[in-house]
């Protein structure tokens, strides 16, 4: 690794890793169903970087724009799907504390 | 550099506003803000399909699943908003000061040690990537969708009456 790339990945690192910190942070205090899917994604934001700059750093931008494009993709699903059923508790429970969900079966 | 440094800056400006304002749909608007910015950096990263994809998914469709999702659950009344806000603050007055003892820990004690990387391949057109060395990722990202939509369908299937 060059030394002018050492340094771009230790200054951009800090800056994922706070990002990172961040929504994982949203993801543990958070009371909302909702506020926890907003922190996931901003966990998957800071991954998405994190790649985006391996792949700038190696030269190999096309391959990291796939990976990206991929992930892309199944985080959209997943948010679709989490959101229909953070709507499913609520018409169930009218809440989306998640510790009012207690009385799940199984 | 300088520009870089401004822009994540922004970047996670936008992400510890989303996580402590006290309305969700200011929040989606700080998600939507923190994906515009990230767009922008992927695309100073030379990454421009994958800046547009995150524009346009993250930026755009993500921020309308969330305010569809919050338009059906209930909102907080004025009486509520007072006692809600005092709640959240009691839980994320601590973020701030975690972000920044981790960030003077991270500059005075972060050392990557310089390895030496692959050679770099200039050149390689994302569309080959995809196609080529990585369909099994596209047979992945079709079965994920056709998974999300008979998820979909799943939970929003009326009950027989």
């Amino acid at each position: 690794m060059s030394p002018d790339f050492a340094q771009l990945f230790e200054y951009f690192l800090i800056f994922i890793v706070l990002l990172f910190i961040t929504g994982l942070y949203c993801v543990l205090v958070s009371l909302s169903l909702i506020r926890i899917l907003i922190g996931i994604e901003i966990l998957i934001k800071a991954s998405t970087l994190l790649i985006i700059l391996a792949g700038y750093i190696c030269g190999r931008t096309a391959l990291a724009q796939s990976i990206v494009i991929t992930l892309i993709v199944i985080e959209i699903v997943f948010m679709v799907v989490a959101g229909g059923v953070v709507l499913w508790a609520f018409r169930h429970t009218k809440t989306i504390d998640p510790r009012k969900l207690s009385d799940l079966k199984g | 550099m300088t520009l870089d440094f401004i822009l994540l800056s922004c970047l996670l400006l936008a992400a510890i506003w989303t996580v402590m304002t006290i309305r969700l749909i200011r929040s989606i608007v700080g998600l939507a803000i923190t994906s515009m910015i990230l767009s922008v950096i992927m695309y100073r990263l030379d990454s421009p399909l994958a800046a547009v994809f995150e524009l346009s998914v993250c930026a755009g469709l993500i921020s309308v699943v969330f305010i569809i999702t919050v338009s059906f659950t209930e909102r907080v009344s004025k009486e509520q908003l007072p006692v809600r806000r005092k709640e959240r603050f009691a839980r994320f007055w601590f973020l701030p000061f975690i972000l920044v003892a981790a960030a003077l820990l991270l500059s005075q004690y972060l050392n990557i040690p310089k390895i030496e990387l692959p050679l770099p391949v200039y050149g390689q057109n994302v569309r080959n990537v995809l196609w080529n060395l990585r369909h099994l990722d596209l047979f992945g990202q079709v079965i994920v969708l056709l998974a999300g939509a008979f998820g979909v369908a799943v939970l929003f299937k009326e009950s027989k009456k």
